[in-house]
């Protein structure tokens, strides 16, 4: 068999300074050189994507005097996905005097990551938590309030602490709204341009540092260039590799793709997590998956038939034929374990026979306990939107009937790999937001990818891209006529050429749809040696057939969203080939990330730290030649790593 | 169920459109409406022809990306409903289905059901924020905020920013989007500073796009996918009169 991938040097400087971990975020800020107001108005930065972290990047950058120019594919930046997030943010503001402190959801990220990610960055993320909430309490955001007018919080995902800040089921939305408010703020006031429906198609790499993107005008098919002192990708995560997540239907990994094929490492591409609560596949045409709160767990109970194929309606099945199985195996936790655990449950159940619903792809989320106990009316106010939600797009009436929920894809902890400076492997390329792999490590908690994403692009992007500027003095005037820039430009063309002219038999849809199905079998909930082996090659069968055989109808010089989306899924399949290679080398469980090979007698997930303490940095290494691994090893001196365990 | 769909067709901004007719068979009740345009997109790149562009992102009601008008309804039939929140089991066997884009002299279209509705970030850029830089805020508790105003604050900033209201509006108003910015930041004690001059910002900018006056007909309501009321355009109003009466006096 031919090697699937080759191991390079170790990743030895992530430029976290030295010392005592509470003091390394300020030693950073006061070590990195400042530049003059007058000399940042010199500078540009271009900013890709206006979720949470673009939009505040781009926010703040501007307001300090930067020119920046920001895209997005949508038609305004208020669209990102962002905007979908329901729960909540995390924020170590103690309000509560609960016990709550900076160390503490440090140790619980890092804890809830599997110990999977870097000491020196989860600490400074939660540092700046606090810092966020004022920010955006400043803005106008409108948190939820208790009747003496102060902010209210829920406790979230699993924690003993109540420190997750939330805007009814819409934080999300509220929390972008404040971001891109202050973005278009700076719009009018000349430091921000906004280029909306335009799609970042490739880097510029020239002498080895960022100096700007090859974009595609989503209206007129014009491919245009821009150039800039510092590239910045704040493009999202990469779930719909899977096709059906959680996700915008838009999301993709082209940014962030593009830029690896440049010279970026892409770091723990198989970190993807699995959200234990969301409305099952109704059919063929299913196009995307909703999420139903995971605070539902709070008081709904997850049960299945005992007997496989039990065809009755839930209501007449008695609590004798029922398997309230996460009760029965982690009675610690029960319907609260954390979202691996109880999304593994459900598949296994469901492998089982004894799912519910079509294709037997689902498992009850039943209310009645909890609805005889407090009432309806309090069911109502507490979960009421979610209730008229799930009603809306199932039909059924979960005040009647118990909820059927289905594990989806919901976030990608993986992304490009970044320094304690957010900066990639290629000079001058900054990641934030979803789209780096920084905080999360192996699993994510509820409430903090919002929060990750607000600190990166309000608080620590702006003080670590001064350094980048004073350090790396663009030397040479650089425009679009620039040889590399022209290069770039022409490859894209005639990738779009490309697939203008395959004139196959097949839609683009019907290859993600495909792709999508692979990935979630194999990739998915758990992975094994076999089944990922068996995945790389069906990938790359689909793969050729894809460049061959895929319709793309129209042209380039018009708006034209078949041409969008197939140069989305070429790239998912790249990225899902080295997502099963990642996999595949991981021969651990940990966190989202289930090897069959590795578990415990019971049958919970193995680490092996030993072995696996590190984080893997692929390095691209050209089409049909296997990536390199390149390793980051973790060091804990201050958390103690142990096994999780929720019985 | 098999349904008949009338679809304007337009190339580009300056073509001229029709309505064309599709049939699309064997479709499920528990396919969304946009899932359906898929099926049928499915099926006309399979006969070579071009897909039917329409907006859409997060298919679950909070983007504001998708803009359908649905049998002449801004958003279709039902009420409270985002286009990507329909289903088709709210239609019936056999019917004739008619999707046009908003229409609007400010949103022109710029394919087919797809429509540039950048006017709404403009009235944003003129005033629709709180100017707070970031690392100037003090603590999030110093400032108490009576849960009616967080509230009535949260309930118009709901709005999705979708532009059905404009749509629907016999004279092309973008009051209600207005009126729910300035009731979202006016409601707060943070946004007081700026409240009348924000306002009357937004409403001149509002004008200079070419968007109609509101003559409270109360359209623009009833299609809202969020139910954003009425009275909130008479609080912009109130705000942008107590500018005026500040800027002569
Ligand atoms: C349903 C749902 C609920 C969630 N709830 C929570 C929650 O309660 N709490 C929490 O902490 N997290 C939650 N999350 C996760 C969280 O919402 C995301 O991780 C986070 O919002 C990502 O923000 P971002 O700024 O990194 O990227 P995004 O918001 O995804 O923005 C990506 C941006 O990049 C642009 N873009 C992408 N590719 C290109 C390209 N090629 N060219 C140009 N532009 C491009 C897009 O236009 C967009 O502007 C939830 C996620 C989902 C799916
Ligand atoms: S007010 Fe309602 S209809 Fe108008 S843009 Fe906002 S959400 Fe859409
Ligand atoms: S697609 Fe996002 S609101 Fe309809």
């Amino acid at each position: 068999m031919v090697e699937l991938f080759t191991v390079g040097e170790t990743i030895r400087d992530t430029k976290a300074p030295g010392g005592p971990i509470q003091e390394q975020w300020e030693a950073r800020r006061f070590g990195a050189k400042l530049i003059n107001p007058a000399n940042r108005r010199k500078l540009s930065v271009i900013i890709v994507g206006t979720g949470l972290a673009g939009a505040s990047a781009a926010a703040t950058l501007g307001e300090a005097g930067y020119q920046v120019k920001s895209f997005c594919y949508q038609d305004s930046p208020r669209r990102a996905h962002s905007i979908a997030a329901q729960g909540g943010i995390n924020a170590a503001k103690d309000y509560r005097n609960d016990g709550d402190s900076i160390r503490r959801l440090f140790y619980d990220t890092v804890k809830g990551g599997d110990y999977r990610s870097r000491e020196s960055n989860v600490y400074r993320l939660a540092e700046v938590s606090s810092a966020i909430i004022d920010q955006c309490v400043a803005q106008g955001v409108p948190f939820a309030r208790d009747y003496g007018g102060l902010l209210d919080t829920r406790s979230f995902g699993g924690v003993q602490v109540s420190r997750t800040f939330y805007a009814r089921g819409q934080t999300g939305q509220q929390l972008l709204l404040g971001a891109y408010q202050a973005l278009e703020r700076q719009v009018a006031a000349g430091t921000v341009e906004v280029h909306t429906r335009h799609e970042m198609l490739d880097l510029i790499v020239i002498d080895g540092k960022a100096r700007g993107i090859v974009v595609r005008d989503m209206v007129t098919g014009a491919l245009e260039t821009h150039v800039a002192d510092a590239v910045v990708l704040a493009s999202g995560g990469y779930s719909n590799v899977y096709h059906l997540s959680t996700n915008a239907v838009g999301c993709n990994t082209t940014a962030t793709w593009r830029a690896h094929r440049k010279g970026a490492l892409f770091a723990n591409p198989c970190f993807t997590q699995i959200h234990p609560t969301c409305i099952p596949v109704s059919g063929e045409h299913q196009s995307k998956l909703t999420l139903m709160s995971e605070s539902l767990r709070n008081d709904g109970r997850i049960w299945v038939p005992k007997e496989a194929g039990d065809g009755r309606d839930p209501r007449e099945i008695p609590d004798g034929d029922r398997d309230y199985y996460l009760e029965r195996q982690y009675p610690a936790f029960g319907n609260l374990v954390p979202r691996d655990v109880a999304s593994r449950a459900a598949k296994n159940q469901c492998d089982a026979g004894r799912g519910v619903g079509p294709g037997g792809r689902g498992v009850y989320l039943d209310f009645a306990d909890a609805t005889a106990r407090l009432g309806r009316a309090a069911i109502e106010e507490k979960y009421g939107n979610l209730f008229d939600m799930y009603h809306k797009i199932t039909d059924e009436d979960p005040y009647q009937v118990p909820m059927r929920i289905y594990p989806a894809v919901h976030y990608t902890m993986g992304g490009l790999w970044v320094d304690y400076d957010l900066e990639s492997s290629i000079p001058g390329l900054f990641v934030v937001g979803e789209a780096n792999f920084s905080d999360h490590g192996a699993n994510r908690l509820g409430a903090s990818a919002l929060m990750q994403g607000l600190a990166d692009g309000y608080f620590i992007l702006p003080n670590t891209i001064n350094d980048y500027f004073v350090k790396n003095p663009s030397t040479e005037a650089i425009d679009a006529s620039h040889p590399e820039a022209v290069k770039a430009v022409d490859a894209v063309r005639a990738r779009i050429n490309t697939f203008l002219t395959i004139n196959g038999a097949r839609s683009v849809d019907s290859f993600h749809k495909e792709l999508g199905a692979i990935v979630w079998e194999y990739c998915g909930m758990e992975r094994n040696a076999e089944g990922l082996q068996h995945a790389l090659g069906l990938i790359g069968a689909l793969r050729d057939e894809f460049w061959t055989n895929v319709k793309v109808t129209g042209a380039n010089e018009e708006l034209n969203q078949t041409l969008e989306r197939a140069g989305r899924v070429a790239d998912f399949f790249e990225l899902a080939e080295l997502m099963c290679i990642d996999a595949f080398h991981r021969l651990e469980s940990c966190g989202s990330h289930f090897r069959t090979e590795s578990q415990t007698d019971d049958g919970e997930a193995l680490r092996v730290d030993d072995d696996f303490a590190y984080v893997a940095a692929w390095e691209f290494t050209g089409d049909n030649s296997p990536p390199k691994l390149r390793k980051e090893s973790l060091e804990y001196h201050n958390v103690k790593l142990t096994q999780r365990s929720y019985k | 169920m098999n349904v008949t769909l009338r679809i304007w067709r337009q190339h580009d901004r300056h073509a001229a459109g029709r309505m064309v007719s599709y049939g699309v068979e064997s479709i499920s009740p528990d396919m969304s409406f946009l899932e359906m345009l898929d099926v049928l997109n499915e099926q006309l790149t399979a006969a070579g022809d071009d897909p039917v562009a329409f907006d859409n992102d997060c298919r679950e009601g909070i983007c504001g990306m998708c803009s359908l008008v649905i049998n002449g309804i801004a958003h279709g039939p039902e009420e409270l409903t985002a286009s990507c929140q329909l289903y088709m089991r709210h239609f019936t066997d056999g019917d004739t289905i008619d999707i046009e884009p908003w229409r609007s002299p400010s949103f022109p279209i710029l394919r087919d059901l797809i429509v540039d509705r950048s006017a709404f970030d403009r009235i944003i850029q003129a005033g629709g924020y709180i100017s707070a830089p970031t690392g100037a805020a003090p603590d999030a508790a110093a400032m108490l905020v009576p849960k009616k105003d967080a509230d009535r604050a949260f309930d118009a900033a709901t709005c999705i920013g979708c532009g059905a209201c404009v749509a629907a509006c016999p004279n092309g108003s973008a009051m209600l989007f207005t009126g729910a910015k300035a009731t979202h930041l006016g409601a707060l004690p943070q946004g007081q500073l700026e409240r009348n001059s924000r306002a009357l910002a937004m409403v001149n900018q509002h004008d200079a796009e070419g968007f109609g006056g509101c003559t409270e007909i109360g359209e623009c309501t009833a299609v809202c996918p969020v139910g954003i009321p009425l009275d909130m355009i008479s609080r912009l109003n109130g705000d942008v009169l107590s500018a005026l009466r500040d800027n002569t006096t």
